[in-house]
């Protein structure tokens, strides 16, 4: 059963969770066999960016010393062989080009969209 | 290739949500790609549904073959009256969410 | 011959009392419930702590109700009667909980009937169902 994971809310809770928590089962979900593949669109599409950084939250005494590693998660998806999709015209939206991107990350254009949908037998939004 | 009808349910104001025109985007697309599809408001979105608010046009997602629907629960809870509604819109329960799920229909909630 | 019913597969992200997304869902199982569908929900992130058994109802000095008066919604409840509702009509509830969101959440005592779980669970179910519909959190 092919799946398409569109996933458009970005950042939220993802220092504290030390993960984007649907980046993170979707890893789960294509390591116990899912046929999956990952539409990143609105804010999401930064997911796609090379270079973010998180130097890891402190708080009183106490360090974090897991932070979150957007980047190496895409990169881990598209090493298990999930395609990674990223919007086109949301990229373009928000001054991202190409060469901005993790190697692999391919571009979709939003007409393309309803075909890709059609070819999953499910498309989950989160 | 069959094709796989689809429900999207539009959760998102279309005024204080800048993101609140993904939904209808895609119903234009899905619809113009030969897609049947249903457009479902809940909660703050259908009060874009109000006849006279200033939003796109309902009549081009209808005009369009969407199917638009709002969720009869949401409008009372807003004061909307199925009367008030804008051309194309009409009140449904949320059974139709249901009853899409079970055709297997792509459910999709934004 | 016994027929299993397909079953219809949720997943619920929002934390109690935060979201009309949660109503919402609520009102899709209580239909879902009443038909006799078969029913598993994962619940993920803050939604865990929907059948949390701890929830209190409290009384209402603005309205001036009492706290039997107030009858205030607690989610436990509304996922109990779920699954009264479910087992009463022929269908049944499952209802798994993301184990580590229950454990950071400090969440671990649910209502009986609720099992814990992991994402392996809602893709499981999500094979074994008809359909699975995802309502997940945002900013």
């Amino acid at each position: 059963m092919k799946v398409m994971h569109i996933v458009d809310s970005a950042y939220r809770a993802t220092v504290e969770e030390q993960d984007d928590t649907t980046l993170w089962l979707t890893q789960v979900i294509a390591g116990a066999g899912a046929q999956v593949e990952l539409l990143l669109r609105g804010n999401a599409v930064n997911y796609a960016v090379r270079g973010q950084r998180v130097e890891g939250l402190a708080i009183g005494a106490w360090r974090q010393t897991q932070p979150p590693r957007i980047e190496r998660d895409i990169a881990a998806l598209l090493a298990r062989g999930v395609p990674v999709l990223a919007l086109a015209e949301d990229l373009a939206q928000r001054g991202l080009k190409a060469d901005a991107l993790v190697a692999g990350v391919e571009p979709l254009r939003f007409g393309d969209l309803p075909a890709r949908m059609q070819a999953c037998a499910r498309v989950w939004h989160w | 290739m069959t094709t796989t009808p689809t429900l999207l349910i539009d959760s998102r104001d279309p005024f204080a949500s800048a993101d609140g025109g993904f939904a209808r985007e895609l119903a234009l697309a899905l619809a113009r790609a030969d897609v049947p599809v249903t457009l479902f408001y809940v909660h703050n979105a259908v009060l874009g549904t109000r006849r006279g608010a200033k939003v796109k046009p309902h009549a081009e997602l209808a005009g369009s073959g969407v199917t638009l629907l709002a969720d009869a629960f949401s409008l009372a809870e807003r004061g909307i009256d199925a009367q008030q509604l804008a051309a194309g819109v009409a009140a449904a329960p949320l059974d139709v969410v249901i009853d899409k799920l079970l055709a297997g229909w792509h459910v999709i909630w934004h | 011959m016994t027929t299993t019913r397909p079953s219809l597969n949720f997943v619920l992200m929002d934390a109690p009392l935060e979201s009309a997304r949660t109503t919402t869902a609520f009102r899709l199982l209580d239909i879902a419930a009443r038909r006799g569908i078969p029913i598993k929900v994962f619940a993920y992130e803050g939604a865990v702590m929907l059948p949390y058994a701890r929830q209190q109802p409290h009384a209402n000095a603005v309205h001036g109700t009492s706290v039997e008066e107030e009858n205030h919604f607690l989610p436990r409840t509304a996922v109990a009667a779920l699954m009264e509702t479910a087992q009463r009509q022929g269908g049944q509830l499952d209802w798994v909980n993301c184990g580590l969101c229950v454990d950071e959440r400090g969440a671990g005592e649910p209502i009986a009937g609720v099992r814990r779980g992991s994402p392996v669970d809602f893709w499981q179910q999500a094979t074994a169902s008809l359909n699975t519909l995802v309502i997940a959190t945002r900013d």
